[in-house]
């Protein structure tokens, strides 16, 4: 069964100064979120196949659409992260199903490569709640430039029996990175590490 | 004058509100710029050159609000404004927004008025349909905190009566405005709520073009 979608949310954050320092060019970041019925919602299952089957459909959903705001090419994507909010008639490890089995290979296909983990946030809660979604280099998990988060909320949503799923790609790291650690000009990125 | 730190996008695409899903999702879209505010802390009398200096500022994010909705010009059906001031700063600062917030949304749409009388607080004279964008832009504004969420409405672009398409989209920029700061913000929608059913005005019913019905 496809996801019931009732609303899909894209947003873009263009920095293009702090501290009145230019940031050169614009760091952008972007996040796309889909608000989805949790088939679980109300009740204890063991398997948690329906969801597993719509974190794999998400992926490449919300990959794409991701890239598409920032206009970029996938290969120019530079870091990523996802993130679920379960309303609360579902519980946390219904965020689990979504996130961590699937997901994954269809949003390094909406990227290239991956070769890092992708890191992840999840939480319960209502109409309207925020989630930090981490953010890490795609290729390469410590690049310290690109250690970062971005919020996601959709002011309606999740209502109880649904899910809010949040996928973040951007084509740059911090504003102004400047605390050293391993550049993204040093990495090989084939362990997913360094 | 015109300082810009951020700019934050967001599309909203709605295929259903636990009804059936209408053959088109409603799409609706909002742009916040994020500036400095050149008036904060102290009062300013004088502060009609920030409103001239927004002008083209305006015309920027309604070009980019339309490119990001990726629908044709033709499909906006609603619009609003609205802005968030910052702590230092004060209400009147954010009303610098309606002249070049305004017209930058409704010339994009293709209104073919006298921007000079609508600068002024004029209407003008006409009759049968003007061209497009001939509503009122409605609009909210506030002084908030960082993250600050602000409801701009949303209503139609020839008739404002048009019951189906009243609506407001909630626009929320983390970490902005700092206290130095206004967010400034224009919205649009492709138009009906996705399951409309409390009559009033159709759009496809405008008969008055007097931007009302």
């Amino acid at each position: 069964m496809p996801a019931d979608i009732r609303k899909i949310v894209v947003q873009i954050d263009e920095t293009r100064q702090e501290m009145g320092q230019a940031v050169t060019p614009p760091t952008r970041r972007a996040v796309a979120m889909a608000v989805i019925a949790n088939p679980y919602a109300g009740r204890y299952s063991e398997n948690l196949d329906e969801l597993i089957a719509i974190g794999e459909e998400l992926g490449a959903l919300l990959g794409q659409k991701a890239v598409k705001a920032l206009g970029i090419a996938p290969g120019e994507a530079q870091s990523y992260g996802k993130a679920a909010i379960v309303g609360e008639a579902g519980e946390l490890e219904h965020a689990a199903a979504i996130l961590h089995p699937k997901l994954g290979a269809p949003l390094r296909a909406a990227v290239e490569k991956g070769a890092a983990l992708v890191p992840s946030a999840k939480k319960r809660g209502g109409l309207g709640t925020a989630i930090d979604v981490p953010l890490g280099h795609k290729d390469a998990a410590f690049v310290r430039s690109h250690f970062d988060a971005v919020e996601a909320r959709v002011s309606d949503a999740p209502r109880a029996h649904e899910i809010v799923v949040a996928v973040a790609v951007t084509d740059s790291g911090r504003p102004l990175p400047r605390v050293g650690g391993l550049q993204a000009s040093e990495i090989k990125g084939e362990d997913g590490l360094r | 004058m015109i300082d810009i730190r951020r700019i934050f996008t967001q599309v909203e695409e709605i295929r259903h509100e636990f009804g059936t899903p209408p053959p088109e999702p409603l799409i609706r879209g909002a742009i916040g710029v994020v500036m400095t505010n050149p008036y904060a802390g102290h009062y300013e009398a004088d502060i009609l050159p920030m409103m001239k200096a927004l002008e083209p500022v305006g015309v920027d994010m309604a070009q980019r609000l339309l490119a990001a909705m990726d629908v044709p010009r033709e499909r906006i059906a609603t619009y609003g404004k609205g802005a968030i001031v910052g702590g230092a700063g004060e209400l009147e600062h954010g009303a610098l927004w309606h002249v070049p917030g305004g017209y930058a949304m409704r010339e994009l749409l293709g209104w073919k008025g006298d921007r000079a009388a609508y600068m002024a607080g004029r209407g003008q004279a006409h009759t049968g349909q003007p061209g497009n964008a001939l509503s009122i832009v409605p609009s909210t504004k506030k002084v908030g905190p960082p993250g600050a969420a602000l409801d701009v409405p949303l209503t139609n672009i020839n008739a404002s009566y048009v019951r189906g398409q009243f609506d407001a989209i909630e626009v929320r920029v983390p970490g902005a405005p700092t206290a130095d700061e206004i967010v400034f913000i224009l919205a649009m929608s492709t138009g009906y709520r996705v399951h409309a059913r409390v009559g009033g005005l159709l759009a496809e019913n405008i008969s008055q073009w007097d931007g009302q019905r």
